[in-house]
């Protein structure tokens, strides 16, 4: 049994108008049916765009939203069930860490009063001495020295602000961590800091994460799972190396190509999916696949009619997409221009380019039969093995991105705050 | 490389970077604090009010004359006509009554700060109940508290709905003439004012991801209240409370103007001298501009504190 | 002759009483025609207020320029303030990272998109309203003639992004300088806005000026790169040379630390430590030397300058660059 189970997780915020007594007038589907398994010691993580309800769903999980239907079991208690008080005493084995390292600490306290917020909630520790020697122990696990207890959140800097923050989780010695997007808001150098103590603090305490991040290459380095949400529902869900090496829903295969790599060489002559539209807004859903006003393989009967569940396609890689396997195999022919860009090396790179296909994954390599279906939507680049690295004559098909129809653009402000 | 080498360069590296050590353990009131010190505005602002605040309790010792004792020297008043203006020991002359102005306005001073404290007091108090429940409510209590918040909104929206000296007016009109009178007036009308900004401190700050982060580590919600989402929702009110003082000195003077003021001639009071003062404006203008300018320059010095407190608890005000 | 030359461009706040501080520190670069020269670094390295400086936005009080700065042989930095104002929207434009503080909010886009091309191409009525819907759907917004009557507030993320790029495209500048076009964006939005500004530069000629802290958005789009460390360039390079023998250790560390997409999973990153509060003054030494595991004695007596250690044009600041290739190479494996 897993440590952590999500079975049908719905969370839908009412909008409300009317100046005396609210009227519901709609719902924000904010997260719609999620059921996902987190097993202990172990890592899984969430991505997904803004708006996709990632991060609603985490909060769900600590209550910190209602949930409007389905559980959240936690080694065997159904946290959706609980009244508050028992919540708030079972709130001890579930942490969370904030993307704002700043704006997650309270300005007006010191280190040591923040961290020794939760213990006092739970009455860890007889005296505020007996809690101080353990957050300096805390402190050290972290990386932070013992003269930190008296300062103040606006004194550090953004790592080690973040620092505090896992410490604050770590105190409560939980038993799941729940990370929403624990280093997006840290410089680029900083990030491998947080990202290395979060591992590093996993193996040393046996932690299970539940990492919640748009970044996909963060998540990819530091999930052992990774379930991918869009629009408020999860549509694949594999191991990190089966995801990443095979990804099967078409937005992953296009959230993953538009993820940028720092190497030239491999931005050079990756296969990039470009999407259609924006998200559509999660008050007012798309019906049948979510995906489908965006999909490129979209299917013009079933895709907008029926919504597809999670299906196993064997090794534990599910997969919500009716037409899973025929996209896989090719037979599925694009129904709409998606600015992919295929590349052909010159002469001059052949070699290199085999070498690299062993380890680059399809996604990222240049489109090859199975993968370029239309020919009207692929542009051929041959260019000399002499070229420039300036030199591009590529993106053509860019100006086509939003021809899919202003419908499929709908603001997405607030999702912002949903998401 | 050399053992020495290496502690060569750590050391000058430490050299270095020693100067750039700026944590100082100093919480955010005391930061504010250091701002303020250094603030020209607020050094003015503190001493108008020190002065003012020493005249107001030493004041009373210190006048030449009783404030009710008519000190005529043979002229008589009004049928001649004419006023007794700045002399010898009367330094800004006798009022209508033949009362010394000076010693009158140092009595007086004591009056005026006590109506702007207990008044700004009142309106503090009350407000900050309300708010902190209905800010309480609104951040953490479901949609119950939800429900509680807006039923005191409105209320309080009805008590900002009316102006405030028709509210000041029909309080005095019920409770009759008096200083008391005018000090519950003003702090009433002050109340919505301190209760609206605590909520909507609170509000804001009950949105914050600390907040959250309080929930999840599973603090209690009184807690929450008490020593999370209050300490940071204070500043504006401390703001407000210093501004206050000034509009209800004000205020007073306004409600004392317009005859509700204290009657008892022994105790005078600045509104009180004003409004007695306008019948002669054209015979003994002096008459009228003291106590005007002692209102106005009280008011200043709180509107300054005030002000300078107001960039101090924020700085990112000053841009 | 390059397009835009900045030479030894210095940028310093505060002054009169107030504690000095340098936020641009010497950077020189050029942009050419059709060019794409990236401004890489993280916050407070300098890279936005240097796009500021040489756009003419930053407050005159407070803030001292040095150095020149010439676009098109004629020094920005000398030049009348109603000839700045007029080069700035025809012949320079800049798309900022929060489309939707940079639109006003209560005018149609519409109306703001006609408005430059009335000041700027003498466009009238109809013609500019023509002009307008072209240029919209020229940056990829579709139904443009509806598009034109909508308020920012009601368009996406994406399409906010496009409607300030259109605006800034309105007059066909030479030169567009972009400022964390993509970071506020999602990352398949960010691939359509790059795929967009690749093809200005391609179809137009348009020097492009990008300022990213994201060395994947760089590494795709960038021709030269100039890596910025607190206000000082560290390694400036052509993309493909930079990105395979990153020898600045800033540059080096920066693409160890990152995670990528295709680095097979498990593999730990290497850190650069500390943060960049972490730094001694450049005329003290270098300013990275507290963070770098390669400083000596030598890094901390007065500035580095900087050097062709590898290759012709590949300019590096460090006493003692990174110059095995067994480890760059690992890196960029």
């Amino acid at each position: 049994m897993s440590l952590l189970e999500l079975d049908g997780v719905k969370v839908h915020f009412p909008i409300k108008k009317g100046i005396f007594v609210d009227r519901t007038v709609g719902h924000v589907y904010a997260v719609d049916g999620v059921s996902l398994k987190v097993e202990a010691g172990e890592t899984y993580g969430l991505v997904g765009e803004s708006g996709c309800g990632k991060t609603t769903l985490g909060r769900s999980v600590l209550r910190l939203v209602d949930i409007t239907e389905g559980s959240v079991v936690l080694d065997g208690t159904d946290l959706a069930k609980l009244p508050g008080e028992e919540m708030r005493r079972f709130r001890r084995r579930l942490q969370m860490v904030f993307q704002d390292p700043l704006g997650s600490l309270n300005p007006r306290q010191n280190i040591e009063s923040i961290l020794s917020e939760g213990m006092i909630a739970h009455g860890i520790g007889k005296d505020q001495e007996e809690r101080r020697e353990k957050i300096k122990s805390i402190l050290d696990k972290v990386g932070l020295p013992s003269n930190a207890l008296s300062r103040y959140p606006h004194e550090f800097s953004g790592g080690q602000r973040q620092r505090i923050g896992i410490a604050r989780a770590l105190v409560l010695e939980p038993d799941v961590i729940i990370c929403d997007e624990p280093v997006s808001a840290l410089d680029v150098s900083v990030q491998a800091q947080v990202i290395n103590l979060l591992d590093e603090l996993q193996e040393e305490l046996g932690l299970t994460y539940l990492v919640i991040a748009h970044d996909l290459a963060v998540v990819r380095h530091i999930s052992d799972t990774i379930g991918v949400m869009y629009l408020g529902s999860l549509v694949e869900e594999a191991p990190s190396d089966a995801l990443y090496a095979e990804p099967k829903h078409p937005y992953t295969k296009a959230l993953m190509s538009a993820v940028p790599v720092p190497d030239p060489e491999v931005e050079d002559r990756r296969e990039r999916i470009l999407l259609t539209g924006d998200l559509p807004s999660p008050a007012n859903p798309p019906s049948g696949c979510r995906f489908h006003t965006r999909c490129p393989w979209a299917q013009a009967e079933r895709c907008a009619t029926e919504r597809p569940q999670l299906r196993d396609l064997g090794d534990g890689h599910r997969v919500a997409c009716h037409f899973a396997e025929e996209i896989a195999s090719g037979e599925l022919a694009l129904t709409r221009p998606t600015g992919i860009e295929a590349v052909t090396e010159g002469e001059g790179a052949v070699v290199e380019q085999t070498e690299d296909e062993a380890k680059v994954p399809a996604v990222l390599l240049p489109a090859d039969s199975t993968t370029k279906p239309d020919a009207t939507a692929v542009k051929e680049k041959v260019p000399s093995a002499a070229e420039a690295p300036g030199d591009r004559t590529a993106g053509a098909v860019a100006k086509d991105l939003d021809a899919a129809g202003p419908d499929a653009s709908d603001s997405d402000k607030e999702q912002d705050k949903t998401g | 490389m050399s053992v020495a080498t290496k502690t060569d360069k750590i050391q000058r590296l430490a050299e270095l970077t020693a100067g750039s050590e700026t944590s100082t353990g100093a919480s955010l009131w005391r930061e504010a604090l250091g701002r303020l010190k250094t603030s020209k505005m607020a050094i003015i602002g503190a001493v108008i009010i020190a002065a003012f605040v020493v005249v107001a309790i030493v004041g009373p010792f210190l006048a030449p004359h009783s404030p009710s004792a008519q000190i005529w020297r043979g002229e008589v008043f009004p049928n001649k006509g004419e006023f007794v203006g700045a002399r010898g020991e009367n330094w800004f002359g006798l009022d209508h009554l033949g009362r010394d102005l000076f010693s009158r306005m140092l009595v007086g001073a004591r009056q005026t700060l006590l109506v702007g404290i207990v008044a700004t007091l009142i309106g503090l108090v009350a407000g900050f109940v309300i708010g902190i429940v209905s800010g309480a409510a609104a951040t953490l209590g479901g949609e119950t508290g939800q429900r509680v918040d807006s039923v005191i909104m409105r209320f309080i929206d009805m008590m900002l709905a009316l102006p405030s000296l028709l509210l000041a007016v029909s309080i005095a009109a019920v409770m009759g003439q008096s200083l008391t009178t005018v000090m519950i007036a003003v702090g009433v009308v002050q109340v919505p004012v301190f209760a609206r900004l605590l909520r909507g401190a609170m509000l804001v700050q009950g949105g914050a991801d600390y907040v959250l982060a309080a929930q999840s580590l599973g603090v209690r919600k009184r807690r929450i209240v008490l020593s999370q989402i209050l300490p940071n929702s204070l500043s504006p009110v401390i703001v407000q409370a210093t501004l206050s003082l000034a509009t209800a000195i004000i205020e007073a003077a306004a409600l004392s103007y317009l005859g509700l003021g204290n009657p008892d001639p022994a105790i005078p009071e600045w509104g009180v001298m004003l409004a007695q003062a306008q019948r002669f404006f054209s015979y003994a203008p002096m008459m009228g501009v003291y106590p005007a300018v002692g209102i106005i320059i009280t008011a200043l010095g709180f509107t300054l504190l005030g002000e300078a407190m107001r960039e101090a608890l924020d700085p990112k005000l000053k841009g | 002759m390059s397009l835009l030359t900045v030479d030894e461009l210095t940028i310093t706040f505060g002054g009169r009483g107030r504690k000095e501080s340098r936020a641009v520190d010497g950077v020189s670069f050029e942009v050419d025609q059709g060019q794409v020269v990236g401004l890489v670094g993280e916050s407070g390295c300098g890279k936005s207020v240097t796009s500021l400086a040489l756009m003419g936005l930053l407050p005159s009080k407070g803030v001292t320029i040095g150095g020149r700065a010439e676009f098109d042989g004629t020094d920005l930095f000398t030049m009348s303030p109603s000839a700045r104002r007029d080069l700035r929207g025809s012949e320079m434009a800049m798309i900022f990272q929060d489309p939707l503080s940079s639109l006003n909010p209560v005018v149609p886009i519409g109306v703001q998109v006609t408005e430059i091309l009335e000041r700027h191409r003498g466009l009238k009525g109809e013609a500019a309203r023509k002009e307008a819907a072209h240029l919209l759907d020229r940056v990829g917004i579709p139904d443009p003639t509806r598009r034109l009557k909508e308020y920012p507030h009601q368009l996406s993320g994406g399409m906010r992004q496009r409607a300030l790029i259109a605006m800034a495209v309105a007059c066909a500048p030479r030169m567009l300088i972009a400022d964390e076009p993509t970071t506020a964006l999602d990352v398949t939005i960010q691939a359509q806005i790059l795929e967009l500004l690749k093809e200005l530069v391609d179809q137009e000629g348009t020097a492009l000026l990008m300022i990213t802290h994201d060395l994947g958005v760089v590494a795709g789009l960038c021709d030269q790169v100039n890596v910025l460390y607190a206000g000082k360039t560290v390694e400036s390079a052509g993309r493909r040379e930079l990105f395979g023998h990153p020898t600045h250790p800033y540059a080096h560390g920066l693409l160890g630390s990152i995670p990528r997409l295709d680095a097979p999973r498990g593999e730990p990153l290497t850190p650069i430590r500390g943060s960049i509060n972490d730094r001694i003054a450049w005329a003290d030494g270098c300013a990275f030397a507290p963070r770098c595991d390669r400083y000596e004695m030598g890094c901390l007596t007065g500035t580095p300058q900087l050097t062709e250690p590898r290759a012709a044009g590949h300019q590096v600041r460090c006493v003692n660059p990174v110059l095995d290739d067994a480890k760059a190479e690992e890196v960029t494996a």
